[in-house]
């Protein structure tokens, strides 16, 4: 049998799951997972997670977005070919305003979705937890935690005796 | 299970407690067998009745296109001075609809609201089909539609680009920004619970097509920390968004001189008008929707009465902004604007013509269907009787958008038909392309809106489940025993 993927152990409850995180990580694993339904409150914090970089993604969307705004409008309007209009004047920052808003929020957005896409390498439509036929109830009402075989603390007996311990009652290996 | 006795969690006083979001403590996969079982489910007959008819409209909002198209804008009712006619009194009123869904995915996320969470994927889809309906109308009234590439940034065959002074530039970046981004938003929302419907999927092509689509989602918790990242900070993009959009759209009327246009107030006047005849789409939407699918328990009359108060406090934002609006016709002291304000728009045959000894307006008709509608019937959502009676709300949700519409058509058209030399009015009427164009854009919304409901799930089943007291770790139907950990 070729070297399992991970182990895979089942919670019932939010409480439950809180709680094996907690000692999963106090144990000292690096390369595991918990999986839940829907995110929960205080699950960070329990697996010891930092602040999400989303936000530096999006922050440079929104700075790109209002950069391009002003100069686009710039360019067209008051250097490559300017036209009179009303007495205007050939670019204030005033009406150049509220489309480089605009471009702001359409950059800044595309920066926090697809920010959060890369930082979670997604798209991956093909993953060997989404191959294990149990593992389909954590988008229903389960709750896992997955210790990665890769993990430097990773045994099977010694593993399995600790998630066991925390109370799960479904335990199984994950193949490759 | 002795631990169990020594957790009784103190409850807030009676008069304090709230209704639960979720009736009889329903389990969290039970929401998932629910929600996801409208999907799955056979197609109910009313759905196919429904699609029938939406289709056939929607046919008639592209003939109608293709008519206008070969034969010219003079199968409206247009003529001079009124160049608007129908076609931007739709698209206003359109893209106002669209704003409640953002106000709920956005504004009412920040806020904290946790009863969004089951009306807000529904309210987000009306958002987006609404955008899109009001998207038609821009583009086909400006007669030649070949030429509507020239309201992107591309030069055109002269070489000459857009110029940016203009507000309907700057409307474009608004409409088209506002949908890229409720999109956004929306599918950003989705994809947990596209990846629902991959794991529940009993045939080859479902669990193929939602997976594509659910980009191989796992409900991993360090993916739900980005994930829980990027949807505050689209919130928080969203919100300026939402205000900004309907603010640049009254800025087409409020930059020109035209009395009735020429206002300051417009701005915060058309965001609250949006998000009053949003909340009443919403309304008419999801009343009948959570009865014919059998979600009350999840659609909540507390969730419905929530809405009414939005209703009640938009309608009545509104309604000071008509008075303001009066107020400052008469203060400002200019002629124009009293004229148009007493003399074209309030001025009826019975009452307040004869009070005032001004002849009656041409429209008073539509001004005061539009006061009766958007000032009257919000007042009515202050009685609790009125907010529990789905009918009722039913009802008086379409009347809000019935005022809305009218309100559209007092600014754009009344405001047009009499501007400052007498020699210049006329009367405005529509001819039947433009009545056809207009109910064929509700088949292309529900068209789109039937085809959403019966294949994705109209409620955000992740974030339903995540304000469960289940959900809480720290809760006793959580699981926590003696109130979880901390």
């Amino acid at each position: 049998m070729p070297a399992p993927f991970a182990i895979m152990a089942e919670f019932e409850t939010p409480a439950a799951i809180l709680h094996a995180a907690q000692k999963v990580r106090g144990n000292g694993y690096s390369q595991w997972d918990v999986f839940s339904p829907f995110p929960i409150h205080g699950m960070d914090s329990a697996m010891g997670l930092k602040n999400s970089k989303v936000g530096w993604f999006s922050f440079i969307g929104g700075c790109t977005g209002y950069t391009t705004g002003m100069l686009m409008i710039w360019f067209m309007n008051a250097y490559d070919y300017r036209i009179v209009i009303g007495g205007k004047p050939m670019f204030s920052p005033f009406s150049a305003f509220p489309p480089s808003y605009e471009l702001t929020i359409l950059f800044g957005s595309f920066g926090a979705l697809l920010g959060m896409l890369f930082l979670n390498r997604l798209p991956r439509l093909h993953h060997p937890l989404l191959k294990n036929r149990r593992f389909a109830l954590a988008t229903h009402d389960r709750f896992f935690v997955v210790i990665e075989s890769s993990d430097p603390k990773y045994s099977e007996n010694e593993t399995r005796r600790l998630l066991a311990s925390l109370g799960s009652r479904h335990i199984e290996l994950v193949e490759e | 299970m002795d631990d169990y006795a020594a957790i009784k969690v103190q409850g807030p006083p009676v008069e304090l407690e709230r209704v639960p979001l979720v009736a009889n403590q329903r389990g969290i996969g039970w929401l998932s067998d629910r929600i996801a079982g409208v999907v799955e489910g056979e197609t109910p007959a009313w759905w196919k009745v429904c699609f029938a008819i939406s289709v056939t409209m929607m046919t008639v909002c592209f003939a109608m296109i293709l008519y206008l198209m070969s034969t010219g804008v003079g199968v409206w009712g247009l003529g001079h001075p009124v160049m608007w006619g129908w076609a931007i009194v739709n698209f206003v009123w359109w893209i106002g609809i669209g704003h409640a869904g953002t106000l709920i995915s956005a504004i009412l996320f920040l806020l904290r609201q946790r009863w969004r969470t089951s009306i807000n994927r529904a309210a987000e889809a009306m958002t987006i089909f609404a955008v899109m309906c009001a998207g038609i109308f821009p583009l086909i009234h400006i007669g030649r539609i070949w030429f509507g590439w020239w309201l992107f940034p591309i030069p055109n065959s002269n070489s000459i680009w857009p110029q940016f002074r203009s507000p309907l530039m700057w409307d474009v970046f608004a409409v088209s920004t506002y949908f890229t981004v409720s999109v956004l938003f929306w599918y950003m929302g989705l994809i947990p619970d596209l990846a629902v419907m991959r794991d529940r999927a009993k045939t080859k092509i479902r669990k193929f097509g939602y997976g594509l689509f659910a980009l191989g989602w796992r409900g991993s918790n360090r993916h739900w920390s980005h994930y829980e990242k990027a949807y505050l900070i689209l919130a928080g993009l969203s919100t300026p968004l939402v205000l900004s959009v309907h603010s640049i759209v009254s800025l087409d009327f409020s930059v020109s001189q035209l009395p009735g246009w020429h206002t300051t107030i417009f701005p915060p006047y058309f965001v609250a008008g949006a998000v009053y005849s949003g909340f009443g789409m919403v309304l008419t939407l999801l009343v009948p929707l959570r009865r014919m699918l059998h979600l009350e328990e999840i659609i909540r009359v507390r969730h419905v009465e929530l809405m009414c108060k939005v209703t009640l406090a938009t309608g009545s934002i509104v309604g000071y902004a008509y008075a303001m609006e009066f107020f400052i016709a008469w203060y400002s002291g200019n002629p124009y604007e009293r004229f148009q304000f007493f003399q074209t728009r309030a001025a009826d045959p019975f009452i307040i013509g004869p009070l005032l000894h001004i002849r009656p307006a041409p429209y008073w008709w539509a001004f005061w269907t539009m006061v009766t509608c958007n000032v009257v019937v919000p007042q009515f959502f202050w009685f609790k009787k009125v907010r529990t009676c789905m009918l009722f709300v039913f009802v008086l949700s379409i009347l809000v958008n019935v005022g809305m519409w009218f309100e559209r058509f007092v600014i754009v058209d009344i405001s047009l038909h009499r501007e400052f030399i007498p020699s210049n009015w006329n009367y405005y009427s529509p001819t039947w392309v433009d009545i056809c164009q207009y109910l064929g854009t509700f088949g292309l919304f529900f068209t789109f809106f039937l085809l959403f409901i019966r294949f994705i799930p109209l409620i955000a089943i992740a974030e339903v489940k995540g304000v469960t007291p289940q959900a809480d770790p720290h809760h006793p139907l959580g699981g926590a025993k003696i109130g979880g950990e901390h």
